[in-house]
């Protein structure tokens, strides 16, 4: 470690290549520049390594160094100079994302089991799950066959039958696929990689029906007891055939593999890693979230168990007519301070998805489009709910207690309470003209209990980072904590039952201290890289992070929304009355210094 | 980034359309190479395979997959009928006899002894594309169809819904900024209709009723479009809905007038055969829906002109987000430095000159001096660069 000087990484998105470059300076790691540049995965450039000279070409505008190498100037050729490659630095890594990243076909037994678990295998891997077939899926034979044909995976996952189980509906699958005859979404003529990480037992059947069919990698089962996944070697196959196969066939990676000191990474894997790495650190869960104009990547780690889910329709430009659908449009109104006809609205939104690119430039389309932010953020997190759970299927011996309690197996790992960090990602989020609206946004779509840290990445170096922490993870924690986290603050929000103006909770915060009230948010000034002891009192019957009625201390950091006290309850509610709803909104969005021409 | 821009829509009365007509599957072309071709001519075919069926044979057999082959009554490729016993057991002295009967009609494609299965296939469909515009075929692609290559008149839509249709071009509104009037559809059977302002849920209704194919506004509420489709539109991709007529919107949705230049193109062309399609793809790879009219007695050659890519000083646009939605105007200065807006937002800007109604449009080549109420500030990320 003591001799890498310089790091130069990209991430090669599906619209921009993103350049940084990491320096030691004073024994310290510090970001030192970014540049980007349009991707060149399609036509007519048809050539990863033209978007990533060029975003590094920009790097080297702005630090007036030298990292091409025999490169006469900034490649704007349709081919980039074959001689061309990264220099003058210690390590170049990169990640990548573009031409739609790595997108699966999973096959399980049952949906909510073995299919279940295929499903977060693939996801965890970075993947895009583009379908889940299962015996209960609901469909016909033949319209699975046309729905495998029609959606050309990169690869596919065959899951199924426990250790014992079920070998039937194993080679039912693989005749299926055989049945399908599915083709690989790039490079014609190569066969499609099929991991089988099902029912040992059935391995050699479905050998036999796949044969020399698909390029077929056999793994340990997946999910050998109901009791038990067994994700690893699915997800390590994965990511051996991304680099393998598809990065191989994607135009230009074959040159840029030969670049990098170590293996491409998808973008979606490298941020996990990075989640994992912040929760493992810092001792706390972790939820972050990345929403783009078409889809919604949520990675959670709750009590060491990691997560990530895509919610492919949930995004602001493109899929924004979806949230508008998932949603309705009451959902949507209800976060929006100012009076918003509802066709007007409808229109409003409608122009975005047909336009995606626009921004907003009056008060009034920013509002709406912040509204719209917490309801896709809100159904991310829905959706990463019902996948981040225990397992599905497993007996449990109850006691009379989990009578009262209605607790099953299969519930959501999510915990609100125990949430240590959230971490926003995505252009409304981190280029939000205030981050004190990012922080409601978040606040507002989540609904964090107890006591949270809230934070922006504000570049979305999280990829880069990520593929930096699997060969020099101190370094990656080290630029993660100094230059790629925003801290946004703390939000304390007590749970429990109280009218309207009851006090909720008692504070006391370094100096200051105070009293929240039902239905009140407030808020307490403390700047970015500040710290504060703490010592909150819960009105009884309230909680705040350590059990009903108890008293919590601890530390809370600051930030540029700072202390953050939410009393309005949790699930919040809003009010019915019209009149009433917009007159408590305002209040909230100028409290927390979040509305634009307001004080911040 | 360098460039910023929003490619404009193409509305042009003279263009080069080539269109590669393909069919979803190999097949046979039925067209050569430099033939006319009219619009609702086939110029491919193929049989699309039916329908894959499985029957758990074995399983109803109550027999081992291995078994099955030694069970089954009719071979692979054989044609079979629904009812007719496909496999079956012996028993035990003739009594006991179980049965597999096929569940459709088609051929038998398949006996698994791994999965105990047998699969049929139901009968093919015929597919067909047709030329979909009149014109010549420029290039034959062997087994799959053909390029058709017309010169013709070419109106890009921002939104659209329905497929392809064909029908005769009637306008129903007496402006570009007037909605469908309901008295005037009448009998639409084969027209594809064309209206300035819009068109409100019930004149929608009445034209798809009156037989009408399609229907060009330039906007309509999202409320009318849903009432019309009958559910809310998720993600913008479009053209498989199942509608009596497609709707092609060339400005967005509320109420916005058609652009005065779309406006007159297509009014011009009233009482010729037009091509359109609905379809529309707002992702990478975009498709807009359009509108096709071919000329008469042009002869297909040379090169289509390029929409303008590049937003700069003397560009034409137009503002297609509040609060200048759907103005035209000028650019006249292009500020390097970012630029708060009212949000707070910090972001690249242009100054634009908008046209006012009934004068003549500012010439910044002229140099003169634009009125103070009229150049408005607008994120460059809100122009489309109109084609001139």
């Amino acid at each position: 470690m003591a001799d890498v000087m310089r790091i130069v990484a990209t991430d090669c998105g599906s619209t921009t290549t993103k350049a940084i470059l990491i320096e030691r300076r004073d024994d310290e790691y510090h970001l030192a520049g970014r540049g980007e540049a349009p991707t060149t995965v399609e036509a007519p450039f048809d050539d990863v390594t033209v978007g990533v000279l060029n975003a590094v070409g920009e790097l080297e505008e702005l630090t007036g160094e030298r990292f091409i190498e025999a490169r006469e100037s900034k490649v704007e050729s349709r081919k980039s100079d074959l001689g061309s490659r990264i220099s003058n630095v210690d390590l170049y890594l990169s990640t990548s994302s573009a031409g739609g990243g790595l997108q699966m076909l999973v096959t399980g037994v049952i949906k909510t089991m073995t299919a279940e678990s295929a499903q977060r295998a693939a996801l965890g891997a970075g993947a895009i799950v583009i379908d889940v077939v299962a015996v209960d899926d609901n469909r016909q034979d033949h319209e699975r066959i046309a729905r495998i044909r029609s959606i050309r995976p990169d690869m596919i996952l065959m899951s199924g039958g426990t250790e014992g189980g079920t070998v039937q509906h194993l080679l039912d699958t693989a005749e299926l696929l055989v049945a399908a005859d599915p083709h690989p979404r790039l490079g014609r003529g190569f066969r499609l990689p099929v991991i089988y990480a099902g029912n040992s037992a059935a391995r050699e059947g479905v050998e036999k029906v796949l044969g020399d069919r698909v390029d077929l990698i056999v793994e340990p089962n997946l999910r050998p007891q109901l009791e038990a996944e067994n994700l690893g070697p699915a997800r390590e196959a994965i990511h051996r055939l991304f680099l393998e196969h598809v990065m191989a066939q994607a135009p230009g990676y074959d040159k840029l593999l030969t670049w990098t000191s170590a293996p491409i990474m998808s973008t979606p894997r490298a941020v996990g890693e990075m989640v994992q790495l912040a929760a493992r650190e810092q001792g706390v869960d972790v939820l972050a979230v990345d929403i783009g104009g078409a889809t919604t990547d949520v990675f959670s780690v709750f009590g060491g168990q990691f997560n990530r889910t895509v919610s492919a329709n949930l995004g602001l430009s493109y899929s924004i007519g979806n949230v508008l659908a998932e949603a309705g449009t009451a959902n949507i109104r209800r976060w929006i301070p100012v009076a918003v006809d509802e066709d007007d609205l409808r229109n409003r939104l409608r122009n975005k998805m047909i336009r995606p690119t626009t921004i907003p430039q009056t008060v009034d389309d920013l509002l709406i489009e912040q509204a719209v932010a917490r309801e896709a953020l809100r159904l991310g997190l829905l959706h990463h709910g019902a996948l981040a759970s225990g397992l599905k299927g497993v007996q449990q011996a109850r006691t009379m207690a989990d009578l009262f309690t209605q607790a099953s197996a299969g519930g959501t790992l999510v915990n609100m309470m125990s949430l240590g960090l959230i971490i926003g990602s995505g252009g409304i989020l981190s280029h939000a003209p205030r981050r004190q609206q990012a922080a409601l946004m978040m606040i507002d779509a989540f609904e964090p209990q107890g006591v949270t840290r809230l934070a922006v990445d504000s570049i979305f170096m999280m990829p880069q980072l990520g593929v930096l922490a699997s060969v020099l993870p101190e370094i990656a924690m080290e630029v993660f904590q100094r230059d790629c986290l925003v801290p946004l603050g703390t939000v304390i929000a007590p749970v429990g039952r109280a009218r309207e103006g009851e006090v909720v909770l008692e504070w006391r915060i370094g100096t200051e201290s105070g009293q929240l009230r039902a239905g009140e948010l407030k808020r307490l000034a403390l700047e970015t890289g500040g710290t504060a002891e703490a010592e909150l009192s819960p009105a009884r019957g309230f909680d705040v992070g350590a059990g009903k009625g108890r008293r919590w201390t601890g530390t809370v950091e600051g930030g540029a929304a700072g202390v953050i006290f939410d009393g309005r309850g949790r699930p919040l509610v809003l009010p019915s009355d019209e009149q009433e709803r917009l007159r408590k909104l305002g209040e909230w969005v100028r409290t927390a210094g979040a509305m634009p021409g307001g004080p911040s | 980034m360098a460039v910023a821009y929003t490619p404009g829509l193409r509305v042009t009365a003279d263009a080069l359309i080539r269109q590669v007509r393909r069919l979803p599957m190999k097949g046979q072309v039925l067209v050569s190479a430099e033939q006319t071709v009219a619009a609702d001519q086939v110029i491919a075919r193929a049989e699309m395979p039916g329908n894959l069926q499985t029957l758990r044979a074995a399983q109803m057999l109550h027999i081992e997959p291995q078994e099955l082959t030694a069970a089954v009554l009719k071979g692979p490729g054989e044609a079979v009928q629904a009812g007719d016993v496909i496999a079956e057991t012996k028993g035990l002295f003739g009594l006991f006899k179980q049965e597999v009967r096929a569940s459709v009609s088609g051929t038998l494609e398949d006996v698994s002894a791994v999965s105990g299965h047998v699969r049929i296939r139901e009968k093919p469909r015929l597919v067909e594309v047709l030329a979909h515009f009149a014109g010549n075929v420029a290039e034959v692609i062997e087994g799959e169809g053909a390029v058709i290559e017309a010169r013709a008149a070419l109106v890009q839509g921002i939104f659209g819904v329905g497929g392809e249709r064909r029908g005769v071009l009637r306008v129903v509104a007496d402006g570009a900024d007037q909605m469908v009037q309901a008295s005037r559809l009448g009998d639409c059977r084969g027209c594809v209709l064309v209206a300035g302002g819009g068109a409100d849920a019930q004149a929608i209704a009445a034209a798809a009723g009156a037989g009408a194919t399609g229907l060009v506004v330039g906007a309509v509420r999202d409320e009318a479009l849903r009432d019309y489709l009958g559910y809310d539109i998720g993600i913008a991709i479009t053209g498989q809905e199942e509608v009596p007529m497609a709707l092609i919107l060339t400005e967005g949705f509320g109420e916005l007038a058609m652009a005065h230049r779309t406006w007159e193109l297509l009014t011009s062309l009233e009482g010729k055969l037009a091509s359109i399609n609905g379809a529309t793809q707002i992702r990478a790879g975009v498709i807009r829906p359009e509108v096709i009219v071919t000329r008469e007695g042009a002869a297909a050659g040379g090169a289509p002109k390029e929409p303008e890519q590049v937003l700069e000083v003397g560009s034409r646009v137009r503002v297609i987000r509040a609060p200048h939605f759907g103005k035209l105007g000028r650019v006249t200065a292009m500020p390097v430095e970012l630029a708060e807006i009212e949000t707070e937002s910090k972001v690249r800007v242009a100054m634009v000159q908008l046209d006012a109604l009934g004068q003549e449009p500012f010439d910044c080549a002229q140099g003169k001096q634009a009125p103070a109420e009229r150049l408005v500030r607008v994120p460059r990320a809100n122009l489309e660069i109109m084609q001139e």
